[in-house]
């Protein structure tokens, strides 16, 4: 039933190319797999993504969308057409502006902006977002790529000198709270830049002096901390050199479907398998929970796992894969499962938590009463007590939903057997928990199991669980050769974690004088079908539900109920978000009972050194959410003037002003969570650093290396990477819970000096002496003496290396009693936001107008960097406070399912406070997690501020504002 | 096999047609989103060889606008302030990527409810012109668009163009949606008004995503009609009958919120629509 292949020619690049492939082939498959131009990426294959964005006679166009005859006789530009012998200008400008962080959007990004500048080579802010509203990031916030476009020009080739930069990195003008980090972010001066391409690991792909005129702002030996060089791993990300888990395929890899379940509860058998098989020319082999060699039972919380790789006679939720079929690829390309022999008995299914705990329910999980997986519980004092001679107290309860995450790379990635090892590349968050699972599932031995991360084109959490890599896995052990899989869109959607929707209630009191004296707080969170990160978020959420605020009297429940609906499981900040719009919209109307300014209010309250947490913790140092309060304060008085100067005068549209704070401890509540670092100097005079903490983004690479140079006193551009590839890395854990800055970051630093504590011990010199590397000799001096270490005359270890350095760190913490007391977390950080925003009466739509952010990260060690999580992460506050709902069957793809655009994100000013934690490394505190959680409260807030409503369910979509604006008009 | 053809000519197109059952490809951009991963068992006809249905055309009495022309090509081609609306849908279309490739006459024929086209076109009075090798028939758009993914092509039949009589007046186009860019609308409308001595002389208003297919609205035009220009119509809407609109509940709005907004949006597109300065052409 397939159709005739033609041959098709057209120029890429400005090359001369001929394909022979069926002429609706789409053209992104044409580059991607018969050109291997893999710098054109696939993200949902409906142009809702705009990912696979390239130029076809200079016009951008989705090339998911293009048949490839369509191509015939055109020019097609790619992201690998940009550079031209170096970097474009425009290429330059993201890298130097931090525009790319996962880099999965920006060949696209650059690819359609590079059109926009051919045409207009200054564009306003205005006509960028026009030009790039129909390509989707998830990571930026999208910010820092409109600066990168419009300020372009500066990296023009003309540009004398890397120090005439006009554009200095965004991070060295944050206003720091103190006076003292005035110098610190300031960029080291410039330094003649190496040709070699410093920085990149082994195995990433060298770029052959193409970044030659790229300005790194590689910091001076010892000033690696504060600096805001260009991400150590960034020019692949702006080439489309990158490889993600999609892009290196093997040729002759067996291509592998999933077959999935239509129903959220059924039953089901097969037919014949294998005469359907057969009767299917280039099939290899149809796959089933029988075919699994080991335990068909994964998870990532041991004593809570539950779900199957394929499922066992029946599914528990849409989405859930039961077979797998693998085949030639053109052959699995032309096959239709419409005939695949499975029947389906759909059984009875529930989606809510509400109708999952009804009295006689069927039963998830046998071995779960109530389809209860787990509580957490904090108490401290006496709340009622407290509640009940409170002078004011306020009561709500808010619902929220499902939130996806979607990363604009579907998951992805290949799988082969190398002698007795089974070798995984993919995209992941958490390569050793993959290779626990993977084995574990197949039946093997961990150390025969080897998880090689590529680039992972955002995360989020839900790439901490595995997905296809047990897949995978199966087929490549059962045929013996390669196999791949790329999830669709919409079975990335289907299949893998969300946020939890929440149902939440809470009552806060406060004496007359406006402190806080009590708090209830219970909260029910839809976990889903099966267990994932759900004992996380139960146990997660009553440790902060409080916010970063003295409770002295304190009851919080957090309970993870399961139901058929999508698999809720790590999402930044685990629950803690929601509970926190819980929290936050209280403090608002409890400011307002007591007749107290709303900032007042929480900076009255907020936790300061010496403060107890509600779980009993003495915080002795290192709290800097008064910091973050009072950085605000002219922000807050200058934001609601202005608001009250518009609202004198508008009738219909009415703006407000709201403001909310986060606190987040970072690691693992409660549980060990080692990270180890190795780091060695090899005969060559590179340091090479075992870089284990997975870079989805976010800029672990960089940070890292950062805090290992200063710690040993080497300069950056000497470091050389190695990925966290299980076979040739120590585990520095997961990508996850705001831990790597702080964890691995506080491995790096001890991995560090113990490397210079060796060196200086060799030399036989004290710790004030200082170290440079000479080409393949080290020279130390101390005071007038000078001594070298000739390192090629050395023996090397059987890692290669002359001297080496390994250290582990686990951050200290106590468990929590049965009244969730304890000391969950070594480090905090802490954040407070303000949103203004313009509430459109008549329609319920939102314009935000600004978002102003501080946040304390104890010690910003690459302040660009910093920025980036800050507005990527309000980005997806926003998307959380006004658009995102997932309804499984209803929104499994990106034009139903909605997330911000370049055009709903509004100015973002950061303002970075360094409060520093003693703990933490160079006194730094993890960030990733913080940056979302005061967002959708401070929406939520403005929103009441401007309209005298509170929206109860988020999204706050228009439908769900103009009803609350009706429902008061009603009342009034 | 399945048959794929790019035929280079509308009569070899309406030839193919006649002769079998095919599955028109134009811009591609619902094509390929409603095939999804699923292979091909439809002969495809795709008509991006016809290169003589790409571009506008203006007659004594027509706007000419062939079948495979762009939305990139609507805003690009010089075209009276009545177009303005049609223009500014445009823009809405999807992204730009969209834009570049997406046919206006594809826009007809996947027949969404929340196509972007529609309203605009529908204000203009525009009809679409069909041919097979039998026939040629023009039906008015509304006439073309049944339902919910329904239309009147019959078999053997192609949309070749829309036609637009020579339209009069200034024009608005609105569309509410959750977010700023590449968004299916919650509501939207199209309002042409002509305007003679600042006297409402004739109105055109027409709404989509609030009912199957996009409608006019027949008590909102005769509301407007010889009214002042000015506040005095946004009043009219408010009280204006729009027994046309259905709208349904769905993940984007309730059906009493569209009603509500649709009012306003309905009252702001006629205010903009005064507010467009009249001229001759208006720049591209």
């Amino acid at each position: 039933m397939s159709m005739d292949r033609a041959d098709i020619a057209f120029a890429v690049n400005g090359a001369a190319v001929s394909v022979n492939v069926p002429p609706l082939r789409r053209l992104s498959s044409v580059l991607r797999d018969e050109l291997r131009l893999t710098g054109t990426k696939v993200g949902c294959d409906a142009g809702d993504c705009g990912a696979c964005t390239v130029l076809v006679d200079g016009n951008p166009v989705c090339a998911c969308l293009m048949p490839a005859a369509s191509a015939a006789g055109t020019a097609v530009t790619t992201v690998e057409g940009l550079a031209n012998g170096r970097l474009s200008a425009l290429q330059a400008s993201f890298l130097a502006h931090g525009a790319a962080q996962c880099g999965i959007c920006t060949p696209a990004l650059l690819v359609a902006a590079t059109a926009l500048l051919d045409t207009k080579p200054r564009p306003t802010e205005t006509e960028v977002q026009d030009a790039l509203g129909g390509i989707l990031c998830r990571c930026t916030g999208y910010r820092k790529i409109i600066a990168a476009v419009m300020e372009a020009g500066w990296f023009g080739s003309e540009r004398s000198t890397a120090s005439a930069a006009p554009h200095p990195p965004a991070g060295a003008f944050s206003p720091y709270s103190d006076g003292e980090k005035g110098s610190a972010p300031a960029l080291a001066p410039p330094s003649p830049r190496p040709l070699r391409g410093e920085g990149k690991g082994v195995g990433q792909r060298q770029l052959y002096g193409l970044d030659r005129d790229l300005d790194r702002r590689m910091p001076a030996s010892g000033h690696a901390i504060g600096a805001s060089p260009v991400r150590l791993d960034g020019v692949p990300k702006v080439t489309g050199a990158e490889k993600f888990g999609g892009d290196s395929f093997p040729a002759d890899a067996l291509a592998v479907l999933v077959v999935r379940s239509p129903h959220y509860h059924a039953k089901f058998d097969f037919g014949d398998l294998d005469g359907w098989a057969k009767a299917h020319p280039g099939i290899a082999g149809v796959f089933t929970a029988a075919d699994i060699p080991g335990k068909n039972c994964f998870g990532v919380i041991g004593p809570f796992a539950d779900q199957p790789a394929l499922a066992e006679g029946f599914a528990r939720l849409r989405g859930e894969a039961v077979a797998l079929v693998a085949g030639e690829r053109e052959a699995i390309l032309d096959l239709d499962l419409s005939d695949f022999p499975i029947r389906w008995t759909e059984l009875p299914h529930v989606l809510q938590p509400r109708d999952a705990q009804a009295e006689g329910g069927a039963l998830i999980h046998g071995n779960r009463p109530d389809n209860l997986l787990t509580k957490g519980f904090v108490e401290r004092g006496d709340p009622e007590a407290a509640l009940a001679n409170a002078a004011v107290t306020a009561s709500g309860a808010i619902d929220t939903s499902y939130v996806e995450h979607a990363y604009i790379e579907p998951e992805a990635g290949y799988a082969y057997v190398d002698g007795d090892t089974l070798v995984v590349v993919a995209c992941t968050q958490a390569p050793y928990m993959d290779r626990d699972d993977t084995a574990k599932v197949l039946g093997l031995a961990v150390n025969k199991v080897r998880i090689v991360p590529t680039a992972t084109g955002g995360g989020f959490g839900s790439k901490l669980d595995v997905s296809l890599q047990p897949l995978i896995g199966l087929v490549a052990i059962k045929t013996g050769r390669p196999a791949a899989l790329a999830y669709t869109r919409n079975e990335s959607m289907m299949s893998t974690t969300k946020r939890h929707p929440a149902q939440m209630k809470a009552t806060i009191g406060a004496a007359s004088d406006g402190y806080v004296t009590g708090m209830v707080f219970t909260g029910d969170f839809n976990t889903g079908a099966y267990a994932s990160w759900g004992p996380t978020v139960a146990n997660r959420v009553p440790v902060h539900a409080s916010g970063p605020y003295l409770t002295p009297n304190y009851r919080a429940e957090g309970r993870a109920i399961h139901t058929h609906g999508p698999i809720a499981g790590a999402f930044r900040g685990f629950g803690v978000p929601q509970a926190t719009i819980m929290q936050e919209t209280l403090y608002d109307e409890l400011a307002g009972k007591l007749g107290m300014d709303r900032l007042d209010f929480r900076l009255k309250n907020c936790l300061r050194n010496g403060s107890e947490t509600v779980t009993g913790q003495l915080l002795v140092s290192g709290v800097g959410i008064a910091e973050c309060l009072e950085a605000l304060r002219l922000h807050w008085a200058r934001a609601t003037a202005d608001a009250d100067t518009f609202n004198s005068t508008s009738i219909d549209r009415k703006r407000g002003v709201g403001v909310a704070c986060c606190w987040y401890g970072c690691g693992n509540t409660s549980l060990p969570n080692p990270s180890t670092i190795r780091v060695g100097i090899a005969p060559s005079g590179d340091v090479i650093l075992h870089q284990g903490a997975v870079d989805i983004g976010q800029g672990s690479n960089t940070v890292i290396t950062q805090i290992c140079a200063d710690a040993l006193g080497l300069p950056l551009e000497k470091f050389q990477l190695k990925s966290a590839d299980t076979a040739i890395s120590p585990d520095a854990g997961k990508t996850s819970a705001s831990r790597q800055t702080f964890v691995t970051g506080k491995a790096a630093e001890k991995a560090g000096r113990a490397l210079r504590e060796k060196i200086l011990r060799f030399a036989n010199v004290s710790d004030k002496a200082s170290l440079k590397l000479d080409g393949a000799v080290i020279v130390i001096r101390e005071g007038e003496a000078t001594r070298r270490i000739d390192l090629a005359a050395l023996d090397a270890n059987a890692d290669g290396f002359v001297f080496r350095a390994e250290e582990t760190y686990d951050p200290p913490t106590l468990p929590l009693d049965a009244k969730g007391q304890g000391k969950p977390y070594a480090v905090y950080g802490y954040g407070a936001q303000i949103a203004e925003l313009e509430v459109d009466l008549k329609l319920g739509t939102v314009r935000l107008i600004k978002i102003t952010a501080a946040h304390d990260v104890g010690k910003a060690i690459n302040p660009l960097l910093a920025e980036g999580q800050i507005e990527g992460g309000i980005a997806q506050g926003i998307g959380m406070a006004l658009m995102e709902e997932y309804i499984p069957g209803r929104t499994e793809n990106l034009h139903d399912y909605l997330i911000p655009t370049i055009g709903d994100v509004p100015p973002i000013e950061t303002i970075l406070i360094e409060v520093p934690d003693p703990e933490g490394p160079f006194g730094a505190k993890g960030l990733g997690e913080h940056v979302l959680i005061p967002t959708a409260p401070a929406i939520l807030n403005a929103i009441r501020h401007a309209t005298g409503v509170l929206v109860t369910k988020v999204p706050a979509t228009p439908s769900r504002i103009l009803a609350a604006i009706r429902e008061k008009e009603a009342r009034a | 096999m399945i048959r794929y053809a790019k035929p280079t000519t509308v009569d070899e197109a309406l030839a193919l047609l006649g002769g079998g059952t095919w599955r028109i490809l134009a811009g591609g951009t619902d094509f390929y989103p409603v095939q999804g991963s699923k292979p091909f068992r439809d002969n495809v006809l795709d008509v991006n060889g016809l290169t003589t249905l790409r571009g506008i055309a203006e007659t004594a009495s027509h706007w000419i606008v062939g079948a495979r022309t762009t939305w990139t090509d609507v805003i690009r081609h010089p075209l009276p302030p009545a177009f303005d609306a049609l223009k500014q849908a445009a823009r809405e279309v999807g992204s730009a990527q969209i834009q570049n490739v997406a046919s206006v006459a594809g826009n007809l024929c996947n027949a969404s409810p929340a196509a972007d086209g529609v309203p605009g076109l529908l204000v203009l009075d525009a009809e679409v012109e069909l041919r097979s090798v039998a026939a040629t028939r023009y039906l008015p758009l509304s006439q073309f668009v049944l339902g919910n993914r329904r239309t009147a092509l019959q078999p053997g039949e192609m949309v070749t163009a829309i036609r637009v009589p020579k339209p009069s007046g200034t024009s608005a186009f609105v569309k509410l949606g959750a977010r700023r860019y590449l968004v299916i609308s919650i509501a939207m409308v199209a309002a042409r008004l002509v305007v003679e001595d600042g006297t409402v002389a004739d109105a055109a208003v027409a709404v989509g995503s609030c009912s199957a297919v996009a409608r006019r609205l027949a008590g909102v035009e005769t509301a407007l009609r010889g009214l002042a220009v000015g506040a005095g119509l946004v009043v009219a809407v408010r009280s204006a009958p729009m027994v046309e609109l259905s709208p349904i509940a769905d993940v984007r709005g309730s059906a009493e919120y569209r009603l509500d907004a649709v009012r306003e949006i309905v009252a702001r597109a006629v205010l903009a629509a005064t507010e467009t300065p009249a001229g001759d052409k208006v720049a591209a």
